[in-house]
């Protein structure tokens, strides 16, 4: 059984750090192994943790995303190895806290395309924090919020709701596929972290037609089964041609199947499409959020429908 | 540890030829054809000889482009246009 991976994130002071020190204390994150990115020479924020044991490991003097992409490969691969050997406490998932200027799709791409890694990790979840009073900052946040299955909007107890509300109507706006919960404190259910569980995107607002301009979400609704053959040459093809405008696509296909294939990538990074046994309902058209700069909603479904009919 | 591309994950040889056969109507657009090679590889052909071998299809699309000397884009309305003829 694949150990799962959760990756936190979120821009510098929004609260990850508090997020997880909170959660780390609760039973049911018992067990778990964490990874901790920081830029300075010395470490800070896992002493903020205050469980410092053989299970945390610091990643200092770089940044995860970019400079340290293989000392993270290393640290998951030794956490393995330490484990099998019996020389550190067991764990049954891992956390990694990136810095705040991490760019998620790097660290994803590291975690799903690794020759190795993929055979006993699982990336389950991306949760990425947002400062509830500070709202989205640096050109890092777009690209956080659109790898986020879970959204934490954090210090909710010491901003307006005005501006909470606001912020959370940005949020889905830009990633209707993400569950979006609040937080004072990292105060929030351990089941939101763990269970990776993400929004069904058939409850995602349809959204506009056509042409939107800036970073915006649009839905693709498809009457009819598309062929994955098709599909794996489109979205290859797409990602190579667009993959520094397309932030995120996620959805459900239904390819001839008797349940749908989950699809899942974070800009390059493609997670492994599962197969679901069946259907939630008797809604069965396929349903796909694509998150990115300038997409063109009615574009897209053209062409994934064109690809579609070369697949005779 | 090798890995399977996600989008040729438990297909054998005939879905390797499917797949080969719906690639070139889209390849054929920008004057290249392809073909399921050993090993999971595929061999790019333009019209002036030129060849190239990829390893799988998340390769296959920088050196498409490569030959063809022009970006590939599937969002391209002449392409779209061509395949839905």
């Amino acid at each position: 059984m694949k150990t799962p991976v959760i990756l936190v994130t979120g821009f510098l002071g929004s609260g990850k750090t508090t997020l997880l020190s909170r959660l780390l204390e609760l039973p049911e994150l018992g067990e778990t192994a964490v990874i901790v990115n920081e830029l300075g020479e010395v470490g800070i924020d896992h002493h903020l943790l205050r469980r410092v044991d053989e299970r945390t490991v610091l990643l200092s003097s770089g940044c995860v995303c970019c400079a340290l992409r293989g000392d993270l490969s290393d640290e998951l691969r030794d956490l393995l190895d330490r484990r099998d050997a019996g020389e550190i406490p067991r764990f049954r998932r891992v956390v990694i806290e990136t810095t705040g200027v991490a760019l998620p799709a790097p660290i994803v791409q590291t975690l799903l395309a690794d020759p190795l890694l993929p055979h006993h990790y699982s990336l389950d979840a991306v949760v990425v924090t947002v400062d509830g009073v500070h709202g989205l900052r640096g050109p890092e946040a777009l690209q956080q919020v659109a790898a986020a299955d879970t959204l934490v909007i954090t210090k909710s107890d010491i901003a307006e709701r005005e501006e909470l509300d606001a912020l959370e109507a940005e949020l889905a706006r830009l990633n209707p596929a993400a569950r979006t919960v609040r937080a004072s404190f990292g105060d929030i259910e351990a089941e939101l972290l763990l269970s990776g569980s993400h929004r069904d995107v058939r409850e995602v607002p349809l959204g506009p037609n056509g042409h939107v301009h800036g970073p915006q979400a649009v839905v693709l609704t498809l009457d009819r089964a598309i062929d994955w053959t098709a599909f794996g040459i489109w979205l290859t093809m797409l990602l190579h041609a667009r993959g520094g405008e397309i932030l995120r696509i996620k959805g459900l296909l239904d390819v001839g199947g008797e349940g749908p294939l989950l699809v899942n990538c974070v800009q390059h990074a493609v997670y492994p499409p599962v197969h679901l046994d069946a259907w939630p309902d008797e809604d069965r058209r396929s349903r796909l959020v694509v998150i990115g700069h300038d997409v063109d909603r009615d574009a897209l479904e053209r062409s994934l429908l064109a690809f579609d009919g070369v697949a005779v | 540890m090798s890995k399977e591309h996600w989008a040729e994950e438990g297909g054998g040889p005939r879905a390797r030829a499917f797949r080969a056969s719906a690639l070139n109507r889209v390849l054929g657009h920008y004057g290249l054809s392809v073909h399921a090679w050993a090993a999971g590889a595929y061999v790019l052909r333009d019209r002036k000889g030129g060849t190239a071998v990829v390893s799988d299809l998340g390769a296959l699309w920088v050196e498409a482009e490569r030959l063809s000397g022009a970006p590939l884009d599937p969002l391209d309305p002449a392409l779209v246009a061509a395949l839905e003829r």
